[in-house]
C-alpha cells in the first residue's frame, strides 16, 4: 500500500475512532437500559411504565427539572474528583467519604462561626475543601510512602467517614431537641439563589468554574501534564524524572478537595442541616459519572446531568412501580460493564484492522 | 473480665472471621493466578441474599448455601468474561459488579418484603459440637462448638496450602500469576486457570455471604456485608498471599469485630469506667474493624503482590 493511501486510511480511522469514542458511552447506557428492562420485566414490572415514570420524574415539570439539576451538582464535583485522580493513575473510590468530611467541616463553620455574609460562606466552602482534601490526602500519602493500595484504603475510609459524621450529628454538633441533626447553617454561610424564586443556587456556577479549572489544570499546565503522564505510563513518567508517587498523592489531595466541595455545596446550598446518610451515594455515582464521562470534564458534565436525572427520576419510578431507587446502581454498573467491554472490543477491532491494513 | 467473657470473645472471633475466611481463601486462588478481585463484596452480598431466599422458600439452609455458591459463580463468570476474555480493567469491572449487586439485592429484597406478609425468618444451621473435643476446658467451647460452615471454612485453609504448594495445579496457578507468558510456553492454559480460579473464588465469596445471612442471622439485611468483602480482600494482602497468613488476618479482623460488638453491648463498661471513660458513643466501636484493617495494612508496608496481578494476558500481544 502506498504511503499516501495509508495516510488517508489513517485519517479515516482517526475520525471513526473519535466518533466511536464519543458514541460508546451512549451505546453503553442504551444497552444498560435494555438489560435493565429485561430485569424489570422478570420482576413483573412493565419496563415502559417504569422508564416513562423515570423520565417524567426527572423532567416532568420545572420543579422536577430543577431538582435534577440540584442533584447533578454534587455529581459534577465528585465526578471531577474521580476524573482528576484517575487521570493521575489513582482510582479514588473514596469520594463518598471525602464528601462526608467536606460537609462536616462546612457545617461546623456554618453553625459555629459568626461572620458576615460573603466571608462566612467562603470560609465554610474553604473548610469543606480542606475536609475532603485531608480525607483524600491520607490515602494519597499512604500510597506514596507505604505503597498501600488506594482502593482498599479509600473504601475503608468511607466507612470511617460516615461513622465520624454520625458521631458528630448525634453528639457534638447535634441541635437541641429530639431530632438527630445539626443546627441549620447560618444565613450568612448559605449559597444564595441564582435568582429570586428558584432553588437553584450559586453552587451551579461554582461547579462550572471547577469544571473549567480542572480542564485547564489537566490539559494546559505542566502539573496537569505530569499528572496525565503518571496516569498514562508510570514507568515512562518515572524515567522522565517525575516524582510519580508525589504526583499521585497530590492528585488524590486535589481530588479529595473537589469531593469535599461536593458535600459542602450540598449542605450550604440545599440541605443546610447535616443528618446521618445525607448523601444518597453521590461518591459512588461519581465513579460511573467519571467513567461514562470518559474522564473528560465536558463528558463529566453531561454524565453528571444524566445520572442526576436518573437518581431524581428513579425516586418517582419508585412510587409509580414500586421498584426501589437502588435500581439505578444496576443501571450504572451495567453501563460501566458495557463501556469497558465495548472499549476492549473496540481495541480488538482496531488491532484486526491494523493487521489487515499492514 | 472473667473467663466466660474471654471464651465468648474468642468464640465470636472465630464465628465472625468465618465469612471473611470463605471470601479471602476463595479469593486467594484467583489472586495467585493474577486476577485482582475487589468484587468479593458484591458476590458476598449476592450470596447472602440468594442463600436467604432459597433457605426461606425451601426450608433447607444447605440448599441455600449451594444456591449461593451457584449465584456467586454466575457473577464470577460475567467478571471473568469481561476481564479475562475481553481484557477489561479488573478494578473497574469489579467496581461495576459491586454497584450492580448492591442495586440487585436491594431491589429484589424490597420486592420480596412487600410480597410476603409476616416474618422473613429463614431456617438456619444447628450448631455442631464435636463430641469429645468440645469438652476440653476453654479450647472446647472456643473451637468446637460452631456451625458446620465454620469448620468447613477452616478446613479450606490447609486444603489451599496443600493445593498451592504440593500439587501441579497449585504450581500452574502460581505460575500464571507470576509469569503468564512463561506458563503459557510450558503449556499451562492461562485463561482456563484464571477462569476456574475466578469461578471458585466467586462461589466461596458467596458462601461467605451466606454465612452472614443464614449462619449468623436468619434473615437478609440490605447491604449487610458492609464492606466485609473489602476487608476479606485486605486479609489476603495482609496475609501476604499465603493461606495461613490470610487465615490469621481474617482472625484478626474477626477479633476486631467481636470486640466492637462487645463494646457496643456494654460488656466492657467496667473496664472503661476504671480508665475514666464514662460513655462510648456507638459510632466509635463500629469503626473499629475498618480502623484495625487500615492499621494492619499500614504495618504490612510494601507487600509483594503477584507479579502479573491485574495485568491482562493476551497471547497475541507482545
Amino acid at each position: 500500500m502506498s504511503t499516501q493511501v495509508r495516510a488517508a486510511g489513517m485519517v479515516r480511522m482517526v475520525r471513526w475512532e473519535r466518533w466511536l469514542h464519543l458514541l460508546l458511552p451512549v451505546l453503553a447506557i442504551l444497552a444498560s437500559f435494555l438489560v435493565g428492562s429485561l430485569f424489570l420485566w422478570a420482576l413483573g414490572v412493565d419496563p415502559v411504565t417504569a422508564y416513562s415514570a423515570l423520565v417524567k420524574g426527572a423532567f416532568g415539570n420545572s420543579r422536577l427539572a430543577t431538582t435534577t439539576v440540584l442533584k447533578s451538582i454534587p455529581l459534577i464535583f465528585a465526578g471531577l474528583a474521580v476524573t482528576l485522580a484517575y487521570r493521575g493513575g489513582v482510582f479514588n473510590i473514596g469520594a463518598e467519604g471525602q464528601l462526608y468530611l467536606g460537609a462536616l467541616f462546612a457545617v461546623w463553620a456554618g453553625t459555629r462561626l459568626d461572620l458576615p455574609f460573603p466571608g462566612h460562606l467562603l470560609v465554610a466552602l474553604a473548610l469543606g475543601i480542606l475536609g475532603g482534601m485531608i480525607w483524600g490526602a491520607i490515602p494519597g500519602y499512604l500510597k506514596a510512602t507505604r505503597d498501600m493500595n488506594e482502593i482498599i484504603v479509600t473504601i475503608l475510609m468511607n466507612y470511617i467517614a460516615i461513622f465520624t459524621v454520625s458521631y458528630f450529628v448525634h453528639g457534638p454538633l447535634k441541635e437541641e431537641g429530639w431530632n438527630t441533626q445539626t443546627d441549620a447553617v447560618a444565613e450568612t454561610a448559605r449559597l444564595p439563589a441564582l435568582w429570586a424564586g428558584t432553588r437553584l443556587h450559586y453552587g451551579v456556577v461554582l461547579a462550572l468554574l471547577c469544571l473549567v479549572l480542572v480542564y485547564v489544570l489537566l490539559f494546559h499546565t505542566t502539573l496537569g501534564y505530569r499528572i496525565r503522564m503518571v496516569g498514562a505510563n508510570i514507568h515512562g513518567a518515572r524515567y522522565a524524572g517525575i516524582k510519580t508517587t508525589w504526583i499521585m498523592a497530590l492528585a488524590m489531595a486535589l481530588s479529595g478537595g473537589l469531593a469535599g466541595l461536593a458535600g459542602a455545596v450540598e449542605l450550604l446550598g440545599v440541605q443546610y442541616r447535616l443528618i446521618d446518610n445525607f448523601s444518597p451515594g453521590w461518591g459512588f455515582d461519581a465513579i460511573a459519572v467519571a467513567l461514562v464521562g470518559r474522564l473528560n470534564p465536558i463528558g463529566v458534565l453531561i454524565a453528571a446531568l444524566f445520572f442526576g436525572a436518573l437518581r431524581n427520576g428513579a425516586n418517582s419510578m419508585q412510587t409509580a412501580v414500586r421498584v426501589d431507587v437502588v435500581v439505578i446502581y444496576i443501571l450504572q454498573g451495567l453501563a460501566i460493564v458495557f463501556l469497558i467491554a465495548g472499549s476492549s472490543v473496540d481495541n480488538r477491532i482496531r488491532r484486526w484492522l491494523d493487521a489487515w491494513q499492514a | 473480665m472473667d473467663m466466660d467473657a474471654v471464651v465468648g470473645l474468642l468464640h465470636a472471633t472465630i464465628r465472625l472471621a468465618t465469612p471473611l475466611l470463605f471470601a479471602a481463601i476463595g479469593g486467594l486462588y484467583n489472586e495467585r493466578a493474577g486476577v485482582i478481585n475487589i468484587a468479593l463484596e458484591g458476590k458476598m452480598l449476592l450470596g447472602a441474599l440468594v442463600a436467604f431466599m432459597v433457605a426461606f422458600s425451601s426450608g433447607s439452609p444447605w440448599l441455600g448455601v449451594v444456591a449461593a455458591a451457584a449465584s456467586g459463580m454466575l457473577v464470577a463468570l460475567l467478571f471473568a468474561y469481561v476481564t479475562i476474555t475481553l481484557g477489561a480493567d479488573q478494578i473497574v469491572a469489579a467496581v461495576a459488579i459491586n454497584l450492580m449487586m448492591l442495586g440487585f439485592t436491594g431491589v429484589v429484597f424490597r420486592l420480596m418484603k412487600a410480597a410476603i406478609s409476616g416474618s422473613l425468618s429463614a431456617p438456619t444451621f444447628p450448631e455442631w459440637a464435636i463430641p469429645g473435643l468440645d469438652r476440653i476446658p476453654l479450647l472446647g467451647p472456643v473451637l468446637f462448638r460452631h456451625l458446620p460452615l465454620v469448620y468447613l471454612a477452616f478446613l479450606l485453609v490447609p486444603l489451599a496450602h496443600f493445593v498451592f504448594y504440593r500439587t501441579t495445579w497449585g504450581l500452574s496457578i502460581r505460575a500464571v500469576g507470576e509469569h503468564p507468558r512463561a506458563a503459557d510456553t510450558l503449556g499451562v492454559k492461562v485463561r482456563a486457570v484464571r477462569y476456574l480460579t475466578v469461578l471458585w473464588g466467586g462461589a466461596m465469596a458467596a458462601v461467605g455471604g451466606a454465612v452472614l445471612s443464614i449462619g449468623h442471622n436468619s434473615t437478609f439485611i440490605e447491604n449487610m456485608t458492609a464492606g466485609r468483602g473489602f476487608i476479606a480482600f485486605s486479609a489476603i494482602v495482609f496475609g501476604k498471599w499465603t493461606p495461613l497468613g490470610t487465615m490469621l488476618a481474617s482472625l484478626l479482623f474477626g477479633f476486631a469485630d467481636a470486640l466492637q460488638l462487645r463494646i457496643q453491648a456494654g460488656i466492657l463498661e467496667p473496664l472503661f469506667r476504671s480508665l475514666g471513660i464514662q460513655e462510648v458513643a456507638y459510632q466509635i466501636p463500629v469503626m473499629l474493624p475498618y480502623v484495625v484493617t487500615l492499621v494492619a495494612l499500614f504495618f504490612i508496608g510494601k507487600s509483594h503482590w503477584p507479579a502479573a496481578a491485574a495485568i491482562h494476558y493476551d497471547r497475541e500481544e507482545g
